[in-house]
């Protein structure tokens, strides 16, 4: 067994979109969203890759698949060297302990009819894995006093209405780390807070990772906060990854055209910008247009006649970091 | 905090009724037809009779003593005296309420558990032919007029198939049966009247369910659920029906309400001898002090349904304190 916790290699997810009676006599072809055209990566034990890309780039939808709540192909999908297969019923519920999703907006990822206590203890209750009540109550005191909402009891009875955003965000860390997973997807977990609230948030999520080796699936559309908290970085642009590598490297010296695009907007503390900015033009493509060639060179300024009409490979420039880009 | 919450309420619930009252004299005493040629139906009555009648029904007075004299005796549980029966309206809705309640209890009962349950379906097996069928079924009873079916209900289970009685709520006689006899007489009779009225209540129950299912099971939290690993089944009966049962709380309640006048045109047709029947009748024959007590009791009805739905609210579902 490697030290990658996961494993992912060639995945797809493609969404049918629903079309109308008239379009079916109409014979027309349904429309296909592929969401994730082909994407591969690992993520080793205790590290925290963050998916960078602006909304519809398909970050969101490969957390998703990596954790089979949305159905997809790939030619590979490991944890722990073990192949994903939810069919499997007892595989499935060690999976679910050990892989856990912490979502965007903790306004909607708590059910608003329950209160706090049972919240974070529903997974022991479901798994069977409490005795008493005390012993519940006293589990679920403990992760939230972990998950920094002290002192516990005070937060039991409590509906999620009565909490603030970072509470909430909170109860949601603390129930998801109740079962003590190893690997988490965390689905822009601090982009509905305050700004103020962020780094709180996120101090917890790191000293959550250091306390119990965690691994972070970190999927963003900040880039500086993904430089500020992950190992590695991987920008995501249609469903496809188009640069991967350490975090230092992609920000200070990233290759591929549309990383530069990014990390030129992007503020850096203590420099001062000389020159207009160079922004990117154009819009994002209609997902459901079928692209040939590279899905960027719509709006890439270097690009080339080769560019729309071969998809560019995954190459890799240096050991650990990846670039498709012809250009490169 | 939920002291208060009752407190307003109810207060709210009596305010409503009291304008209620005050709407339903002035209603009465716009709608066409002068009271005494309706007490007397006699064209030939003299001035002295008139006057010797009005004085008896108080119509001598002036409106304001009249309006004073309708509260006072609502309060006292006096309606008014039925031109029709000449007996108390009390006396005449009295009899008629237990054969309502007792048709669209049942009816309201079956509905409400069968079109949760399709809902459920329905909005679970999305897009399948489960789905599609419910809907299907779901729109055409909806749509489907009340009486229209009824009508051949009664044609197709009593004249040609001939499996229920007619109408009415007994066969001739019963009255003189023992006690087992006459229930289930009572019972036979009941059957189409109560399944004609479900099957009219279980396609509103069942689309509202489905939808409220349908948004709920795009929430997050259900999303996290399955994350966590809970199953299926144990996800939709934690999670997703009970913040789904919310709108149908709302849509139960005002339904209630109705049960009492709703009942007219399956009460018609089907000679069922209840409020909805009586409703008929005072209308044809322009029975205004019956209708005046019809009207107050069923608007009494819907707010009291409302508030019941209210106070419920505030038990099921805790963001509602305010």
């Amino acid at each position: 067994m490697s030290d990658n916790i996961v494993e992912v290699k060639d995945l797809r997810v493609h969404f049918t979109l629903k079309s109308s009676l008239a379009q079916d006599a109409a014979g027309r072809r349904k429309k296909t969203v592929k969401a994730v055209d082909g994407i591969s990566f690992e993520i080793k034990q205790g590290e925290i890759l963050s998916l960078v890309g602006e909304s519809g780039s398909g970050k969101t939808t490969t957390g998703k698949a990596i954790l089979g709540l949305v159905p997809f192909e790939a030619e590979k999908m490991l944890f722990r060297g073990e192949r994903i297969n939810l069919k499997e019923k007892e595989y499935k519920r060690k999976f679910r302990q050990s892989a856990q999703m912490i979502y965007q907006d903790p306004y909607q990822s708590l059910n608003p009819r329950n209160q706090v206590i049972d919240i974070v203890t529903e997974p022991l209750v479901v798994n069977k894995l409490v005795e008493s009540e005390e012993e519940r109550l006293e589990l679920g005191k403990e992760a939230l006093e972990r998950a920094g909402l002290t002192p516990g009891e005070d937060f039991f009875f409590r509906y999620p209405y009565e909490l603030s955003g970072g509470q909430r965000q909170r109860v949601v860390i603390a129930s998801s780390m109740i079962m003590g997973p190893s690997f988490v997807v965390a689905d822009e977990p601090v982009s509905m807070l305050d700004a103020s609230i962020r780094t709180g948030i996120l101090k917890l999520m790191m000293d959550l990772r250091r306390e119990n080796d965690l691994a972070y699936l970190f999927i963003t559309h900040d880039l500086s906060l993904a430089w500020l908290i992950s190992d590695r970085i991987a920008i995501m642009y249609l469903g496809k990854i188009m640069e991967m590598g350490d975090s230092e490297i992609i920000i200070s010296s990233g290759k591929h055209p549309y990383t530069k695009a990014l990390t030129d907007i992007m503020p850096k503390p203590g420099i001062k910008k000389e020159g207009p900015r160079k922004v990117l033009q154009g819009e994002t493509p209609d997902p459901t247009d079928v692209i040939e060639g590279c899905k960027f060179c719509s709006r890439c300024p270097i690009k080339e006649e080769i560019c729309s009409k071969e998809e560019p490979p995954m190459k890799e420039v240096e050991p650990g970091h990846f670039v498709a880009c012809h250009k490169v | 905090m939920r002291k208060a919450y009752i407190i307003k309420k109810t207060i709210y619930a009596l305010i409503t009724i009291l304008i209620v009252l005050v709407f339903n004299y002035i209603l009465f005493r716009v709608l066409p037809g002068d009271p005494l040629s309706m007490l007397m139906r006699n064209p030939k009555a003299t001035p002295e009779m008139i006057e010797h009648v009005e004085a008896m029904y108080g119509l001598d007075e002036s409106w304001w003593v009249q309006f004073v004299t309708y509260f006072e005796d609502m309060f006292h549980g006096d309606l008014g005296t039925s031109f029709v029966y000449k007996e108390p309206v009390t006396a005449v809705i009295g009899p008629k309420i237990l054969p309502t309640v007792i048709l669209f209890g049942l009816a309201e009962i079956l509905a409400i558990f069968v079109g949760i349950l399709l809902g459920i379906i329905a909005a679970w097996k999305r897009g399948t032919k489960a789905d599609v069928g419910t809907l299907g079924f779901a729109l055409v009873t909806y749509s489907m007029p009340t009486f229209w079916l009824s009508m051949i209900m009664l044609s197709l289970f009593c004249v040609t198939l001939q499996i229920f009685p007619v109408g009415g709520m007994e066969s001739p006689g019963m009255a003189f049966a023992d006690m087992g006899t006459r229930f289930v007489d009572i019972l036979h009779h009941l059957i189409l009247p109560v399944i004609t009225m479900s099957i009219l209540l279980i396609g509103e129950y069942a689309l509202t369910m489905r939808n409220a299912l349908m948004d709920v099971l795009e929430e997050d939290y259900i999303t996290t659920a399955k994350a966590k690993g809970f199953s299926s089944r144990y996800v939709l009966r934690r999670h997703a029906v009970p913040n789904a049962m919310l709108p149908m709380v709302t849509i139960i309640a005002i339904n209630l309400g109705l049960v009492v006048g709703g009942a007219v045109q399956v009460e018609t047709v089907f000679s069922w001898p209840g409020l909805g029947n009586l409703m008929y009748e005072a209308l044809n024959s322009r029975d205004y002090p019956v209708l005046q007590g019809l009207f107050l009791l069923i608007t009494v009805c819907v707010i009291v349904a409302n508030y019941i739905a209210d106070i419920t609210y505030s038990y099921i579902d805790p963001r509602v304190k305010e």
